[in-house]
């Protein structure tokens, strides 16, 4: 489904990522954990063409997004991507928020999307919310919305860069059921994540990124129970 | 000190007629402006790095250099290159539409920059085009940044308006000058026609306020 083949990334001279390789299978559920400024983010981005990768190929169902001939607009409109601090539109209300994009980018019916948003934002259980503006939710309704709207557009590739991450504790698990119900659905995800026994529970691969390099990339019950690097024992011994 | 006020009498018609003509002028400069400073601010954003050049080259040039000495080169020098006898409002409106279009690109720039960038990327991680994505996520954003700052500049412009007054344009700063010239008294009219400034730019400045809160109420 993803292939990534030794990409690099630099920011001006700045090495972030560093011969990166990876294959990630179709309904695969993979985690990305490091140590903050490891490079996950940048990693992530680059699936969508965010980043541009300085060097190295990414294939995408077997077709190559960086080659420059290719219509990024169009690579993205299949990949879903959900962000940390959520990025609602904040003028639009919250089915206007699901709905733009279908019908601006892949020029739907507005009845047809309508029911379909509907339809998503009753199964991350905001079906009062449709008509709320952003600011009148809290966090973890707000990334709520933000995965209906990324599954609007039907993507074949569901990206999350910390979806968690700037919520209040007692928001996390809401957002994690949906994501977790999502995973059980068979859609290939990515996840940036700092939480772990979500990882574990959820993940079908662990990737451990430090310093632009992927240290490891194994199962969650291997990864957790046995890392082989030093650097991801020491990242573990940490958390605990 | 003694103030009289009974003699400036018959010429305050005269005077209030530069109310409308100092307006008239006003507004077509601020049409200008905004229309110029638009697409001066679209220059700035974009990726062509030509248009982007002119652009700051533009902004640069007028608001590093006094704006009666553009109104000068606009009223004398035009003449004297190309023979055309410029009239005074066509030169005035020129001089401070061509002005004002360099502060409202950099207010409508900053206003668009400021916009959080997770914006940008939202749309962008949605395969939304570039236009729609200006159009229907960014502009309406940035505009709660740039109205506010937009009514400044127009009370700044109405009130600087008052340089047209150099190139014998009958506004109202003149008319009252000329009415002192007449009177042999100074004072009087200067101080009506301050009092006419002022009470412009409060209503100018209410209005502002308004908008402002009417944004604020959208939020
Ligand atoms: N646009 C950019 N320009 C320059 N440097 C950048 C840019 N984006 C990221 N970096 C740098 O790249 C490095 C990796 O950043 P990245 O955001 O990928 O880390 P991360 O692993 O996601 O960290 P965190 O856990 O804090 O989110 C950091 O040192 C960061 O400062
Ligand atoms: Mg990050």
């Amino acid at each position: 489904m993803i292939k990534v083949e030794q990409i690099t990334k630099v920011f001006g001279k700045n090495p972030v990522l560093k011969n990166i390789s990876t294959t990630i299978h179709q309904g695969e559920v993979v985690a990305i954990i490091g140590p903050s400024g490891s490079g996950k983010s940048t990693f992530l981005r680059c699936l969508n063409l965010l980043e541009k990768p300085t060097e190295g190929k990414i294939y995408i169902k077997d077709r190559e997004i960086t080659d420059p001939k290719v219509n990024i607009l169009e690579v993205r409109k299949h990949i879903g991507m959900v962000f940390q601090q959520f990025n609602l539109f904040p003028h639009m209300t919250v089915l206007e928020n699901v709905t733009y994009a279908p019908q601006k980018v892949k020029k739907l019916a507005k009845g047809e999307v309508e029911k379909n948003a509907k339809d998503l934002l009753a199964k991350v259980g905001l079906s009062d919310k449709v008509d709320s503006y952003p600011s009148q939710l809290s966090g973890g309704q707000k990334q709520r919305v933000a995965i209906a709207r990324a599954l609007a557009m039907e993507p074949e590739i569901m990206l999350f860069d910390e979806p968690t991450s700037a919520l209040d504790p007692e928001m996390v698990k809401e957002v994690l059921d949906v994501i977790k119900d999502l995973a059980e659905t068979g859609m290939t995800m990515v996840i940036v994540t700092h939480e772990m026994n979500f990882a574990k529970e959820v993940a079908d691969r662990v990737i451990f990124i430090d310093d632009g390099v992927i240290l490891e990339d194994a199962e969650p019950h291997q990864f957790f129970n046995a890392p082989k690097s030093e650097r991801a024992k020491d990242f573990l011994s940490k958390l605990l | 000190m003694n103030l009289d006020f009974s003699q400036l009498g018959p010429y305050i018609p005269f005077l209030l007629q530069g109310i409308w003509i100092t307006l008239k002028f006003v507004f077509v400069s601020i049409l200008i402006g905004l229309i110029l400073g638009t697409l001066l601010a679209l220059c700035k954003i974009t990726r062509h790095s030509i248009l982007t050049w002119f652009a700051n080259a533009y902004t640069s040039i007028f608001r590093g250099t006094p704006l009666i000495l553009q109104l000068m080169i606009i009223f004398y020098a035009i003449p004297q290159l190309t023979g055309y006898d410029i009239p005074t409002f066509l030169a005035a409106i020129l001089a401070f539409g061509l002005n004002s279009a360099a502060y409202v690109s950099e207010i409508i720039r900053a206003g668009i920059m400021a916009v959080d960038k997770g914006q940008v990327e939202a749309a962008e991680a949605l395969g939304i085009p570039y236009r729609p994505m200006m159009l229907n996520i960014i502009l309406p954003q940035a505009v709660k940044n740039i109205l506010p700052a937009l009514m400044n500049e127009f009370i700044t412009l109405t009130k600087e308006s008052a340089v047209v007054s150099t190139i014998g344009y009958l506004d109202l700063m003149r008319r009252a000058q000329i009415i002192g010239a007449q009177l042999y008294r100074n004072f009087e009219p200067l101080l009506v026609a301050g009092l006419i400034y002022w009470v412009m730019v409060v209503i100018l400045t209410k209005l502002g306020s308004i908008l402002e809160r009417r944004l604020r109420a959208s939020d």
